[in-house]
């Protein structure tokens, strides 16, 4: 390769980069006016989101200070009346029982709690953008570069400044979670509504639907498979989120999850991350019976 | 309420993005081709003139890409048109806003489609009622509204069923009821029985001539079979590449129909069951002879009548039973086979 440098101008054998001055100057100018953002308008971001800690503590607290037994029953009843599948009703009560008697159970509460309500909000947050994108192709053309840059970049980096605004706590945590976690929300409403069938979509026009009604009609009932496919992603990249959550103050099984990293403490290690993905499976196999029974109509009876 | 007609005026359809544009150069007689290779436009529909008679069905018919889609699409201005005019009670429906438009489609049109089209997640009743929903009928009405053309189109007993659960005749009965349900004037129906088996297109047909003995709605039908249109038609439109070759009654296309293209169609068909006695008929010179055939008796029936009765002759007689004119049995059957000139024009 010498050798080839040797005839060509340096210009083109070692990269011309900006010089290393300009850079740090550059550097320096983006820190310190983010920073003196983070001053002027921290106190003002903190307020507007304080609903949701509240929200987040009040289900916290919810979730950690009922009887166990009272808990229990809900989840059972929950994951049976949304699947009505026996099987997946027994694994959950035993997998949670497991997960009591190896004194996991507060934890597991707290992060049931996180997932709650990320889940819920990358939903009220998802579904709408997702109908806005489908409904127009420039709105899809902005929205998709955002959410590969949100699926791609290491979710480190984006921690950076949601710290420097929020500082260490549950709401910086729920607001990474809800970065990584929303994306396949939006994706998958949008493809949902745009794979609707056109000549149902044509029939509703000839009878005159308005946008609102065709929404409601048909586009919404016949993308809610798809949609269903997107809620369960959401709740599974939550869970995966909240081990990393934990390292900026969300307490939890993560928490546990990273200490057992910094002390190299296998058991507590597998144990807690055995109980993340008991609960994973629990809500992938409830979201996906549902949504299968919702889709009960689907089935062919006459070829 | 009465129904009215349905006036289509100087329609021209370009696709494409600069549609406008092109219109002056194919009323000058740029051809389809043309307009496709060098401009990148596609000619849908050009100088549509049609009017389509109040209460009785108009059948367009043609083959696949012959735009007769396309048209039906403008009547309830599912397709923007380029140029034209679509008149309804005196109001062009192309220049309706969009407010206008949705209040027309709720009210004045309903339409069954070839794919059926229904709401897979709805029941029979729930898609049955859909164009009420849409409208702000009550629940209860639209229900009971429902439910009687659920019975009339024989479905009676499959209200809870799911579209997926029937087979494609009994979804067409769907879609037929949900149009009906809606008590439009226009009965627009896009190939709604292409999908079927020979069996149950006739069955349907059969179910919507004798519903529109009754309802003498504005029907527009769409077709590529020529059996179909003229059993359904009281007025027939034949269109090709976008352009209408022929219109009139099915006895005025199937004696002289206007060119080699549609002579090749027309060969086929069963002309016993297309052709009336009174078109043959001579005048009547002396006494009224043989057996009496009512005006609107095809050659088919009165062949068989003449044959049962055992007479060669008959006379025609209106409804009153006046005589008209006479006929033998070797005019019936002359009338009743392709004509040679016929032969040859499509064997050219």
């Amino acid at each position: 390769m010498a050798s080839i440098c040797s005839v060509l101008p340096a210009m083109l054998c070692k990269f011309p980069a900006i010089d290393e001055s300009t850079i740090r100057l550059a550097r320096k100018a983006v820190d310190d006016s983010f920073k003196g953002f983070v001053r002027s308008y921290g106190n003002a971001i903190d307020t507007v989101v304080q609903p949701l800690q509240w929200f987040l503590n009040y289900l916290e607290s919810l979730f950690v200070s009922s009887p166990w037994i009272v808990i229990l029953a809900l989840m059972v009843a929950v994951v049976y009346f949304g699947s009505r599948n026996i099987a997946i009703t027994i694994g959950t009560a035993l997998s949670m029982i497991t997960i009591g008697l190896v004194g996991l159970w507060n934890d597991t509460m707290v992060t049931l709690a996180m997932v709650t309500v990320c889940t819920l909000i990358s939903i009220l947050i998802g579904i709408p953008i997702g109908i806005l994108m489908a409904r127009s192709d420039r709105v899809q053309a902005f929205v998709n570069p955002v959410l590969d840059v949100m699926q791609t970049m290491p979710s480190f980096v984006y921690l950076i400044p949601v710290v420097m605004i929020f500082g260490i706590g549950k709401v910086p945590g729920l607001i990474a979670v809800v970065i990584y976690a929303v994306p396949p929300m939006i994706r998958l409403t949008n493809l949902g509504i745009r794979l609707v069938d056109k000549e149902v979509l044509e029939a509703a026009d000839a009878f005159g639907s308005s946008t609102w009604q065709k929404l409601k009609n048909v586009q919404m009932p016949l993308a809610l498979p798809t949609i269903m496919a997107g809620i369960n992603q959401t709740i599974m990249m939550s869970l995966a989120m909240v081990v990393v959550a934990s390292m900026i103050g969300v307490g939890g099984l993560g928490k546990n999850v990273l200490q057992a990293i910094a002390n190299q403490f296998f058991t507590v290690g597998f144990l807690n991350g055995f109980a993340l993905v008991g609960i994973a499976i629990i809500f992938d196999r409830t979201s996906q019976a549902f949504g299968k029974r919702l889709q009960k109509h689907s089935e062919v009876i006459h070829g | 309420m009465a129904s009215h007609a349905i006036e289509v005026k100087n329609l021209y359809k370009i696709f494409g993005p600069n549609g406008r544009d092109f219109v002056d150069a194919v009323k000058k007689g740029m051809g389809k081709a043309e307009l496709n290779e060098t401009h990148g436009h596609v000619l849908g529909l050009q100088d549509i003139n049609i009017s389509m008679p109040a209460g009785g069905v108009m059948v367009v018919m043609g083959l696949s890409g012959s735009g007769k889609s396309t048209l039906i699409r403008h009547i309830n201005r599912l397709i923007d048109p380029t140029a034209g005019e679509v008149l309804y009670d005196g109001v062009d429906v192309c220049k309706m806003n969009d407010n206008d438009l949705r209040e027309f489609r709720r009210h004045k049109t309903a339409m069954v489609f070839q794919k059926f089209a229904l709401l897979p997640h709805r029941t029979v009743l729930d898609n049955t009622v859909y164009g009420l929903e849409i409208q702000g009928v009550e629940r209860k009405e639209s229900e009971k509204r429902a439910r009687g053309w659920i019975e009339r189109v024989g479905l009676k007993g499959f209200e809870n069923h799911y579209p997926n659960q029937l087979s494609g005749g009994m979804q067409q009965r769907v879609g037929l009821a949900r149009a009906l349900t809606n008590d439009a004037d226009i009965l627009l129906m896009d190939e709604a029985y292409s999908a079927l088996d020979p069996l149950i297109r006739v069955d349907m047909q059969t179910v919507l001539l004798d519903l529109q003995k009754e309802l003498k709605k504005t029907v527009v039908f769409i077709t590529h079979d020529l059996d179909e249109a003229l059993r359904l038609g009281d007025k027939i439109a034949i269109l090709r590449d976008g352009r209408v070759v022929q219109q009139g009654t099915g006895q005025e296309i199937v004696l002289s129909p206007a060119d080699d293209y549609i002579t090749a169609f027309v060969k086929e068909v069963n002309r016993g069951r297309v052709i009336n006695v009174e078109t043959i008929m001579r005048p009547l010179s002396g006494n009224a002879e043989g057996v009496p055939l009512v005006t609107g008796t095809v050659l088919e029936s009165a062949a068989r009548t003449m044959t049962a009765a055992r007479v060669a002759t008959a006379h025609v007689v209106d409804v009153n039973g006046r005589p008209l004119g006479a006929l033998d049995l070797s005019t019936v059957i002359a009338a009743m086979v392709t004509p040679v000139s016929h032969e040859d024009r499509a064997a050219a």
